[in-house]
């Protein structure tokens, strides 16, 4: 209680000099990034934050979960997230609050000068508290930043699954990346949606783009595989590099009844002559009439 | 007592589920089909089940017995009009329904019970 009534005073006392050394301090450091932050935020940020600590600590209370600090966990949670989106990393993100321990040191050391054991006493709480509100910091911005990868998360699985008509009654289904059961589910949404949309009878899927097949991988393309025979559909799995063919037969996976190919080409050409369709090259003579 | 209607279209009988199946209906449906084979003699069934959104592993193997009985009575059969989801919730399920005979719709269906029929004639 008396610990944190010192500190109250000295910042309340002091407060214009701790915030312009702060700052300096802060300018100064190798960590801040003068690039993604304007000096003129830098100070208002400061300013609001130094304000907040001070009338969190001035009603007493050292708990940092307690409501006094409400604010002051207010303004970091708006600074971390702000800074984490804007590129910053996590030490510099901290040393925003760590920074802050040498100017109130020695204010501090000023003014206990010649008590030495209270003034040992008023460092260590300061550091307990300084640390405290670094450590939410770091928490908070990677709370921001898994926040941004979950949203990139989500935005990859929607862009990953394009169904293409290739011809009248083909689609196919370019794979590209490493398939989990949660991809294999929005695949096989987006497949069988595009067979009822379009009528196809033939889906190809392209795993060329797909790094490697084990035995889970080799097991989801077999389920979107007779899903697609549940619909009416025929379904052709082709761009099996040389590897994934070895990697398939080691691991014992049996492909059953589906037909394969090795590149999208040879599936393509499976697909035209089963839907009775054929491509073949114009004529020379047809060629120079045109 | 509810009933699926069965409508007969020459050689083939056309069979479209309408309204949610109980394992009451699906007993039924069994049964009465497999009846009308026999006294129609009809080479195939179109089993259209486009309007079911909700299978379970029952039906699901209601379906593929429906299939077998009318092998054994020498009728093929084709399950069209499955919905994705049912399509997903069936292979979840471990019923891949091996053997089924599928189509798109009830034309491609049709089109293909005709090319079997003249296969299995030649």
């Amino acid at each position: 209680m008396k610990a944190s009534n010192r500190l109250a005073g000295v910042i309340k006392s002091h407060e214009k000099d701790i915030l312009a050394d702060w700052i300096k301090e802060q300018l100064a450091s190798t960590t801040l990034r003068g690039d993604l932050l304007k000096e003129s935020e830098l100070r208002e940020q400061s300013r609001a934050f130094l304000a907040a600590v001070q009338a969190a600590v001035q009603k007493g209370s050292e708990d940092i979960a307690g409501p006094a600090w409400a604010d002051v966990k207010q303004l970091l949670a708006e600074l971390s997230r702000a800074r984490a989106l804007a590129g910053f990393s996590p030490s510099e993100t901290a040393t925003f609050v760590l920074s802050l321990k040498q100017p109130l040191f020695s204010r501090m050391t000023a003014e206990l000068k010649s008590n030495a054991a209270e003034l040992g006493e008023e460092l260590w709480s300061i550091t307990l508290l300084l640390d405290k509100l670094g450590l939410q910091t770091i928490e908070l911005y990677l709370k921001s930043r898994e926040s941004v990868i979950d949203r990139q998360q989500t935005e990859l699985l929607e862009l990953s699954t394009p169904v293409v008509e290739l011809w009248d009654d083909i689609v196919a289904l370019p794979l590209v990346g490493t398939l989990d059961s949660n991809r294999t589910q929005i695949v096989m949404e987006t497949l069988l949606q595009k067979i009822v949309q379009t009528g196809a009878s033939i889906a190809i899927i392209d795993i060329t783009g797909v790094p490697t097949v084990d035995t889970l991988v080799a097991q989801h393309l077999l389920k979107t595989v007779a899903a697609t025979r549940l619909m009416g559909a025929d379904c052709i799995i082709s761009g099996i590099r040389p590897q994934i063919a070895q990697t398939i037969v080691h691991l014992g996976v049996n492909l059953g009844e589906v037909t394969t190919k090795a590149s999208l080409a040879d599936a393509f050409q499976v697909a035209l002559k089963r839907t009775g369709a054929t491509i073949g090259k114009a004529k020379p003579e047809a060629a120079e009439s045109v | 007592m509810d009933r699926i209607p069965i409508l007969k279209m020459g050689q083939f009988l056309l069979v479209t589920i309408q309204v949610d199946m109980h394992d009451q209906l699906a007993i039924t449906l069994q049964d009465d089909l497999t009846n009308r084979i026999a006294k129609e003699r009809s080479r195939g069934v179109l089993l259209d089940i486009s309007a079911l959104d909700v299978v379970d592993s029952f039906i699901g193997r209601m379906i593929a017995n429906i299939s077998s009985m009318a092998r054994v009575l020498d009728a093929q059969t084709v399950v069209v009009g499955m919905q994705p989801a049912v399509a997903i919730t069936l292979v979840e399920l471990g019923l891949p329904l091996e053997g089924v005979h599928t189509a798109l719709n009830v034309e491609k269906g049709m089109v293909l019970l005709r090319r079997q029929l003249a296969a299995g004639a030649s």
